[in-house]
């Protein structure tokens, strides 16, 4: 009846059974909550099946921030363990919890929080940037989202009933085969990750079309914002890439459930595959976790610079070269794999020339801000941040792409201080300057700037304290994943790591006290102009703070770059339409709900071997799938007087806070 | 000639520039700390590349500040343009800049990558001592065929004369590397990697497994002691004198079952082709598919007139061996020459 599944699979480990107490505890209040205001109606209907773009991204945003306290909460015990088992010292857990947990670690910033956040960005902010009403495929739009929390919630599952996986976020061949690994953590990992990543590849091949297909008329590819050329590099990578790793863990599926051998030591398999086929999707993940990154960036210092962006043609160019290259860069994870020298160099040397695009871009930003007149608000703290971390993690990443060099720090932990320090100045920050910038484009209102700061110097005095000497410790020769450290002359480095560690915390404290605070004193911070910053050049500024449904009352007629810019310049924006005509708009749909709800099913079915659940929950999907192809009630009509009406109190609002806002002046100047 | 000079002058100025500034008195690096040819050449690298980068990094840093200070809004002289978002001559400058310092790592990349090859055997008057090294959950077993000596979680070589390790995995993937010698190689199962290494100085250096591989992998460290030609030569009479020799039993009992921290042992001999009957059962479905591992061994082990073993059985089967060679490309081609030097 239950597979594998025993009572002994629930852990009684104290630790593991403080938190899992702690999240039933928070689920229950939450229930609680939702029963007692009598929400879980207007939860439905407004949130769970909305095919609302704006608020899908929110959605996604939220998931993402829960998962990074999940994240972070693994990092931190990581460092602190290994701050404490050295010598003959144990620390406060074992090698097995210690693999788990950074497999954990590793599998949830990349897969649930890095890709939701950008997701999440996305949702806000493309339709309104290219003057659409709606992504193109809005039910599935929320499908992909439902895909991602199955996989989020098959994560969490893990921790509560059996185990995860120890073999790192990348998986480990032929660790992860059943014979190393006959435990059930290896396929929480495989099924949270193949749920997730299906999610991933439907949200990408949506928001490519929705960027080829339906943008506003003018807005050809060369007048696009750079966040979305960025998001549209990205969303290439991600068609082209995923399937790799949707075939690949479909194999090891084969491998650990039908007996087969495709990444095994033997019967014909091969391990060297599995680091093929893993690292031709990875490594461009990296690009696309990082190109949007870059993209905010590019909106944030024009918008804060007051300045068009420096080489426009530039910096598009620049992304489309490092989507192409990220494609030919993957072996440089395994130069130690004893591949041919000649190979070796190969892929050295298109690992190296992403070094020339980025740079590039890097001098673009700093010439946006060169006769610009800037204002130091968070986003723009994120920014500054950003230039100056990133430049050393891409440093010590094109040390590593040479080859002999990578020989002597590859799988140190030099090379966890490089990708943190690529991935959290580089993706990270840019998220949360994203996070920032945009949050008023979503609620309406701003985020408390002085809390954004204090956040932004928790994370980046953490960052440099947790991983520069991690950096130093790698050229010490200190391998990565240490449950236990021989060595006591690695040891003060851990401390310090451990010390910064905390200042993260800090940070991730100073951000939630942000959210707390911005809510409280939002009417003090509201946007009535949709403009929040005042500065905004590109289409999503023009819309109301938050958009109405529709996003756009009448579709712009494109004619420049940062064309919002232009119409404050030419005087044509804030201008009432003459006429408004009725909007045809998609409809909520529960399919996403009903598909997520029976992912997570499946995913603990197969990870348990319950197979009536398995086959039960995949023929649910497909019918739900098929259901869906038949169901036609999928529009409603707004009509134009509605229209009209959302659309006067709006610019009746603009008005009356304008006239405020001069009669202030005259105040201040009397 | 002179070009080369100034490169090598430079390069070293660079080096020198680079360690004053950074990790002024840190022995402790030891990266930088290389006791060999191989290790002082790849750190050298590092070092150069790292030089040559801050061409690049140092100016962003400036720039930063800079910009910030000067075009901060509040700046009463502020120089604004807030048109101006093109020129071509910042352009040239900054892609032919790093296009410039790429073209020159890129010729680094060339060069060196096929120098410091782990498969090139490193130019010495003396021939290359032969090990074998074989991974388990979770020990290193060291073979020195020529001697027919082995230790385990220890190895020592002879400073001044060259190593080549041939390497392969008893289970899953591992990752050798000895920091203060050089180059890192991975060990996998049913395959043979190959590392050619050589310590300039006596002394002990750490050693390593540095490819996670399962619950015992903080475990997996060793001493490796370089010793002079007379010490090593007395470290072979010693071993030599070693109670323990390396059966099939011994090496099962090491590599069986998952095991942490196997104390360091001297075996006196070695049972005949065991490094090549750790490969064999990965690749029995060549060719043998229901050949028991046992009766495998028993076919193999054979042939090794100077390894005198009391089982000895008939003929080492080459063509065997041949069938094998074309399951992976070089490295089971590795294997096939390695088995003919063997017999020798």
């Amino acid at each position: 009846m239950f597979g594998k599944l025993k009572f002994t699979d629930i852990p009684t480990d104290p630790l593991i059974l403080s938190v899992v107490a702690g999240m039933i505890l928070g689920g229950v209040a939450v229930v609680a909550a939702l029963t007692y205001f009598k929400k879980w109606g207007y939860l439905w209907k407004e949130w769970l099946t909305t095919v609302d773009h704006k608020k899908i991204g929110i959605m996604y945003i939220i998931f993402a921030m829960v998962m990074l306290l999940r994240g972070f909460a693994d990092g931190i015990m990581m460092r602190t363990q290994q701050a404490l088992a050295i010598g003959s010292q144990q620390g406060f857990m074992d090698a097995h919890h210690f693999d788990q947990i950074f497999s954990a670690h590793g599998t949830i910033m990349i897969i649930f929080v890095a890709m939701p956040f950008l997701f999440g960005l996305m949702n806000l902010v493309i339709p309104q940037q290219i003057g659409a009403r709606d992504v193109a495929f809005p039910v599935l739009n929320n499908i992909s989202f439902w895909f991602t929390a199955a996989g989020g919630a098959i994560m969490m599952i893990s921790l509560m009933i059996g185990e995860f996986s120890n073999t790192g976020w990348t998986g480990l061949a032929p660790l992860f085969e059943k014979e190393y690994n006959p435990g059930v953590g290896v396929d929480y990992w495989l099924w949270a990750f193949q749920i997730a990543g299906i999610g991933t590849t439907l949200a990408g091949i949506n928001f490519f079309v929705t960027i080829i297909k339906m943008r506003a008329p003018g807005m050809n590819l060369m007048k696009m914002p750079i966040f979305t050329w960025a998001s549209l590099t990205s969303n290439v990578l991600i068609i082209i890439s995923f399937p790799v790793i949707t075939a690949a863990l479909l194999l090891l599926t084969m491998d650990r459930y039908l007996g087969m051998h495709i990444f095994t030591n033997d019967l014909g398999g091969n391990m060297m595959l599995w680091n093929n086929l893993f690292w031709m999707w990875g490594h461009p993940e990296v690009y696309i976790v990082v190109l949007p990154a870059f993209g905010v960036f590019s909106e944030v210092v024009p918008t804060f610079s007051r300045k068009r962006l420096f080489g426009y043609k530039t910096m598009v160019y620049a992304v489309a070269v490092i989507m192409f290259l990220s494609f030919i860069v993957w072996l440089h994870h395994f130069f130690t794999m004893a591949n041919h020298p000649n190979v070796n160099i190969f892929f050295g040397i298109t690992t190296m020339m992403i070094a020339i695009p980025t740079g590039v871009k890097v001098y673009n930003w700093l010439f946006t801000m060169y006769r610009g007149s800037i204002t130091f608000t968070t986003p723009m703290y994120w920014t500054l941040g950003f230039l100056t971390l990133f430049v050393l993690g891409g440093m010590t990443g094109v040390l590593m792409a040479i080859p002999p060099a990578d020989f002597m720090v590859h799988n140190s932990l030099f090379l966890i201080a490089h990708f943190h320090n690529v991935l959290i100045p580089g993706a990270l920050f840019g998220y949360l300057a994203g996070f920032s910038y945009w949050f008023p484009k979503a609620f309406g209102f701003r985020l408390n700037e002085t809390w954004g700061k204090l956040s932004f110097w928790g994370w980046a005095v953490g960052f440099t304290l947790t991983f520069m000497p991690l950096y130093i410790a790698g050229f010490m020769g200190m391998p990565r994943r240490l449950a236990s450290l021989s060595n006591p002359e690695w040891a003060p480095y851990m401390y310090v790591a451990v010390v910064g560690a905390l200042i993260i915390g800090f940070g991730i404290f100073a951000m939630l006290v942000q959210l707390f605070l911005s809510v409280k004193d939002r009417k003090k911070n509201m946007d009535v102009t949709g403009d929040a910053w005042g500065d905004g050049r590109t289409l999503d500024w023009s819309t109301a703070s938050p958009a109405a449904d529709y996003n756009f009352a009448i579709i712009p007629e494109v004619k420049e770059i940062d064309d919002f810019a232009r119409m404050k310049k030419d005087g044509t924006a804030y201008q009432r339409p003459q006429k408004y005509y009725p909007i045809v708009m998609p409809k909520n749909k529960p399919y996403g709900a009903i598909i997520g709800g029976l992912s997570i099913a499946f995913g603990f079915a197969m990870v348990w071997h319950i197979w009536w659940l398995a086959i039960g929950s995949l023929i649910g999907i497909i019918a739900t799938v098929i259901y869906f192809g038949f169901d036609d009630d999928n529009e409603y009509v707004i009509p134009a007087e509605e229209v009209k009406r959302i659309e006067d109190e709006r610019f009746d609002a603009i008005e009356a806070f304008r006239a405020q806002h001069t009669i202030n002046e005259k105040e201040v100047k009397k | 000639m002179m070009k080369e000079n100034y490169f090598k002058n430079s390069m070293k100025a660079a080096g020198l520039l680079a360690l004053t500034f950074f990790l002024s008195g840190c022995e402790k690096m030891i990266i930088f700390n290389s006791k060999g040819p191989i290790g002082q050449k790849e750190s050298q690298l590092i070092i150069t590349a790292f030089v040559l980068m801050l061409i690049v990094v140092i100016p962003v840093f400036v720039m930063v500040i800079l910009f910030s200070k000067k075009y901060r809004a509040s700046n009463k002289n502020l120089d604004y343009r807030p048109d101006w978002h093109d020129s071509k001559k910042v352009e040239w400058v900054i892609w032919s800049i790093p296009v410039a310092i790429i073209i020159v790592l890129a010729a680094l990349t060339w060069k060196y990558t096929h120098e410091l090859d782990p498969y090139r055997p490193i130019k010495h008057e003396l021939p290359a001592l032969q090990v074998e090294v074989i991974s388990t959950d979770w020990n290193w077993v060291f073979i020195y065929p020529e001697e027919n000596v082995a230790s385990v979680n220890e190895l020592v070589i002879e400073a001044g004369r060259p190593v080549r390790f041939k390497l392969t995995s008893a289970t899953v993937m591992t990752s050798f590397f000895i920091p203060q010698l050089g180059s890192q190689i991975y060990a996998m199962a049913g395959m043979l990697t190959q590392l050619n290494l050589l310590a300039d100085e006596p002394g002990t250096y750490l050693g390593q497994n540095i490819e996670y591989s399962g619950t015992g992998y903080h475990k997996m460290h060793f001493d490796v002691h370089a010793k002079t030609a007379e010490e090593f030569k007395v470290w072979v009479q010693q071993a030599k004198q070693s109670p323990e020799s390396l059966s099939t039993e011994r090496y099962k009992e090491i590599s069986g079952k998952q095991i942490m921290d196997y104390p360091v042992t001297t075996f006196s001999s070695v049972v005949p082709n065991l490094f090549q009957d750790v490969m064999a059962p990965y690749m029995e479905w060549m060719g043998h598919i229901g050949v028991d591992p046992g009766h495998y061994h028993q076919m193999n082990t054979t042939d090794h007139g100077s390894h005198q073993m009391p089982d000895s059985h008939s003929g080492h089967d080459m063509n065997h061996d041949m069938n094998h060679s074309d399951h992976s490309g070089h490295d089971m081609h590795e294997m096939k020459t390695d088995t003919m030097n063997m017999n020798h």
